[in-house]
């Protein structure tokens, strides 16, 4: 029995999965299919909705799947005759078939698809939009003139990349039209749609001939990628003529212009200004991190430290909380008002010692109205080390004290175990210093005896840092 | 923005960015636009133009600036060049990439710039750039910043927050090499700051975050100094291994306008940075080390006649013909004319069929030069491996170049 289908002009990839599904229910073999595309009119024959439905779904695999997808757009007519070939022999027992691209039939399949993607590659490329403005707004148009059926198929592409704006793009088969919130598929367009010129293209042509090399000249390989049927769409291709044409006269004059000798200017400026730039005091360097983007998500200000050059203790801790965000300082939370205590107990002048973070910014969670602190990766504490590393080179403390695990990696260079190496320690770069606990880690133990017994320690670790730094 | 200064202006800086061969618009992950927002990244990049070189254009390649300190004899804008100069504000650069990235001619920009005042302030301004684009515009097309290897790291670290991918150019790949032509930059400093980096490229992958997600790479300048090519490749293989480089360019040097008189007189053959291209993919694609490339070269070049996969092959004909039926992936990458996509088509279609010489013409391009190699259900070659005039007869006739 012979069977004639008749399918949608273009891509008709619903038409074409209905049809495979009547035919595979009906059993018929390929020879004795006849597909027309594109002339429901032309041969009289009709294609009725209710004819389209009925038959059951095929199960094909997903490559195959894949592939119909892509040939549906292919000009060729033969695709749905060739696609319908390579469904009925995956279903009589060829399942692996794609899998042979060695066969004729997969072969020229694979070749169809690879046409199509690249068409489909090259409208994303060479699509050029003119900018309109008039009463209803700002718009912009393209009229471009693909190989295939592929208008539907570029719809996302060009949806996710100018989702701002307000476009259409015209084509002899077929447009798009986006209006920042709904995508339309509608008729074809005509060029004469599109503006004549946008004033953007005088630029994008200087920048076009400029970045060409007269010395590498290769028309060829251009020609490979950006074949010339499209060069009636590309502004910048009317250039390419031309600079063919005058690249050869361009590299003999220069290379007949006579070596410029190198002219004696002395280059201490430039090895000065690489010398000099480093911030070569606390001030200069406060104001870069200040102006600076937090590296850690959520940051707000940068908390500076605080406290008088060369004394004799640094306290590093991990990063400013909420308060110290609030207030623009270090250690005046819940925690830095138990290092107050803690250091009042040991003997130490708050105002006497310098105080920082190694995180200079809060990293924290909007919860809500609350604003939940998060530990920084060691990845973002190493991010900040060359600004905590240049803080301490200026303020020159005795001996550097590091408050918890944070301080102790952005301080040592290197995960440090706290528990393990609380006491005396050498930072890198030959730093003196002190590895204890975090006095936030206090106020999290849960029992009181743990947390009194903890807190004797520390203040005993401040009192033998101290003691160590006046040694 | 159709400002006629603004566009005189990207005349001389796209002139001047031109010598950068890199304008790969890859190795992001995927990112579609906002609500609102523009822009968006596909992975693999698009190629916007072809310039009559075959050059392609994906982004805007554009110096903030070519007014430099610096006098780098192989360097169009060195000091000392009588080049027109311009110098762009961080808004013109911000406002011509949207102007461009909306009519589709761009895939984004790849920033550089000549070092004014000092490498820190000319950082600055790069990563202001950058951070306007992102957080003024909702900018989410690509962004290649060149980093300023002198300046300090901490703006290695901003930078990467807004970037997608961040180069350093080596160009020479010697220290010597370095102190006569760039006698401002120090080797030392150019590999610190791709270790740092690398490090940090590497954390945030681990820990998710974002940070110059498309990795980095480098551009060496090839035949402005006397390293031969495998003393670049050697360079390379280093710079893949410890730095982790997505990357490494190479660039023939070209003749500049205003050349120094330190530069060599003529310009290396082009075929021999396409050499190193093809080189250089052996030693990431296909398992081959430096020592085995340099089997097929001639006193450390390669040989510009066959590809390098080729003259390795005829030195190392003992190991061939190979079963394309049989033969392992490892051995079937080694066949000349064989690229990594026809071996992964061979060894599917094989699990179904015994291949012969037609299927393998439906599977690779290179039949031409495979064939030699390699047996067939329905072929063997003769002793061909060992004829005398092998190399002669699988020359390709002379033609134009066709660079990437």
């Amino acid at each position: 029995m012979q069977h004639q289908i008749v399918l949608q002009p273009g891509a008709d990839l619903d038409g074409f999965r209905q049809a495979v599904r009547r035919l595979v229910a009906a059993g018929a073999a390929p020879d004795g299919v006849t597909w027309q595309a594109g002339g429901a009119d032309l041969f009289g024959a009709m294609v009725h909705d209710g004819e389209r439905n009925g038959a059951p779904p095929v199960v094909l695999p997903r490559a195959l799947a894949d592939l119909i997808r892509q040939v549906v757009c292919h000009r060729d007519r033969e695709r749905y005759a060739l696609l319908y070939q390579a469904v009925w022999r995956v279903l009589r027992g060829e399942a692996a078939l794609l899998q042979v691209q060695s066969d004729p039939l997969v072969h020229r399949l694979g070749r169809m698809a690879q046409s199509v993607g690249r068409d489909v590659h090259k409208m994303h490329a060479f699509v050029r939009f003119r900018r309109l403005e008039d009463a209803s707004g700002e718009r912009y148009l393209a009229w471009f003139e693909p190989e295939h059926y592929i208008v539907a198929a570029v719809a996302d592409f060009f949806v996710e990349r100018f989702r701002g704006m307000v476009w259409s793009i015209l084509t002899p088969v077929g447009s798009l039209h986006w209006d920042r919130h709904r995508l339309d598929i509608g008729p074809p367009g005509r060029r004469e749609q599109v503006p004549e010129q946008d004033a953007v293209e005088e630029g994008w042509r200087g920048y076009y001939a400029s970045s060409f090399n007269p010395a590498r000249v290769n028309p060829t390989a251009m020609r490979a990628e950006m074949p010339r049927k499209y060069w009636r769409n590309l502004p910048e291709a009317a250039l390419i003529p031309d600079l063919v044409r005058s690249a050869p006269e361009r590299v003999r004059a220069m290379v007949a212009q006579p070596p410029s000798a190198a002219a004696k200017r002395s280059p201490d400026r430039a090895v000065a200004a690489a010398l000099s730039q480093a911030p070569d005091s606390l001030e200069a360097l406060n104001r870069i991190i200040a102006a600076a983007e937090p590296l850690v998500p959520g940051g707000g200000r940068a908390v500076l430290g605080e406290g008088p050059l060369q004394p004799a203790l640094a306290l590093v801790g991990e990063q400013p909380g909420d308060e110290e965000d609030r207030q623009g300082r270090p250690f005046v939370g819940p925690a830095g008002q138990l290092l107050d205590r803690a250091l009042a107990e040991a003997g130490i002048d708050r105002a006497r010692i310098y105080l920082t973070n190694a995180v200079k910014h809060f990293k924290c969670e909007q919860r809500g109205k609350r604003r939940l602190h998060r530990s920084p990766t060691a990845g973002e504490v190493k991010q900040y080390r060359w600004w905590l590393d240049r803080e301490l080179a200026l303020v020159q403390p005795r001996l550097v004290v590091a408050l918890g695990a944070s301080a102790a990696l952005a301080l040592a260079g290197r995960p440090i175990a706290v528990t393990q190496e609380r006491g005396e320690f050498r930072f890198s770069p030959g730093r003196p210093g002190y590895v204890t606990v975090h006095p936030a880690h206090l106020l999290r133990l849960p029992d009181e005896t743990s947390r009194r017994d903890a807190y004797a320690a520390f203040v005993a670790d401040l009192a033998r840092a101290s003691a160590l730094a006046v040694a | 923005m159709s400002d006629e200064t603004v566009f005189a202006k990207l005349r001389i800086l796209a002139d001047a960015a031109k010598y950068d061969a890199s304008c790969a618009s890859s190795g992001g992950a995927k990112r579609a636009a906002g609500k609102d927002g523009i822009g968006s990244t596909t992975g693999s990049g698009i190629c916007h133009a072809y310039t009559p070189d075959g050059r392609c254009v994906s982004l805007l390649k554009i110096l903030l600036t070519n007014y430099c300190l610096f006098d780098c004899a192989y360097c169009i804008n060195r000091r000392s060049s009588n080049v027109r100069r311009a110098r762009f504000s961080v808004e013109e650069v911000v406002q011509l990439t949207l102007a461009f990235y909306r009519r589709n001619y761009i895939e984004g920009l790849f920033l550089s710039s000549g070092i004014i005042r000092s490498p820190d302030h000319t950082m600055e301004q790069l990563v202001r750039v950058a951070k306007t684009l992102r957080q003024q515009h909702g900018f989410a097309g690509y962004i290649h910043l060149k980093t300023i290897p002198e300046a300090s790291p901490w703006l290695i670290e901003q930078a990467g927050l807004f970037a997608d991918r961040l180069s350093i150019n080596l160009e020479l790949s010697s220290e010597r090499s370095l102190k006569r032509l760039a006698p401002e930059k120090q080797g030392g400093t150019i590999t610190a700051a791709m270790g740092q980096m690398r490090e940090r490229i590497a954390e945030a992958r681990e820990e998710r975050r974002r940070f110059s997600p498309g990795g980095q790479s480098t551009q060496i300048i090839v035949g402005a100094d006397d390293s031969n090519d495998t003393a670049l490749l050697r360079t390379s293989d280093m710079l893949y291994r410890h730095y982790a480089l997505r990357r490494v360019y190479y660039s023939a040097f070209s003749p500049i306008p205003e050349a120094s008189a330190v530069l060599p007189l003529k310009p290396p053959p082009l075929q021999r940075e396409h050499r190193l291209y093809q080189a250089d993919w052996l030693l990431r694609h296909y398992g081959f080390s430096v020592e085995e490339i340099a089997e097929g070269s001639q006193g450390g070049m390669l040989d510009l006649e066959v590809d390098p996969k080729l003259a390795w092959a005829l030195k190392n004909r003992h190991r061939f013909p190979v079963d394309v039926n049989r033969a392992e992936r490892e051995l079937l990458l080694r066949v000349p004319g064989l690229g990594a996509r026809a071996v992964d088509r061979i060894l599917a279609a094989r699990r179904h069929t015994a291949l012969r010489l037609d299927d393998v013409a439906r599977l690779t391009a290179g039949l031409k030069r495979a064939r030699p190699f390699l047996i067939t259900a329905d072929h063997r070659p003769l002793a061909l491996t060992d004829r005398a005039d092998l190399r002669a007869r699988l020359l390709a006739p002379a033609r134009q170049l066709s660079l990437f």
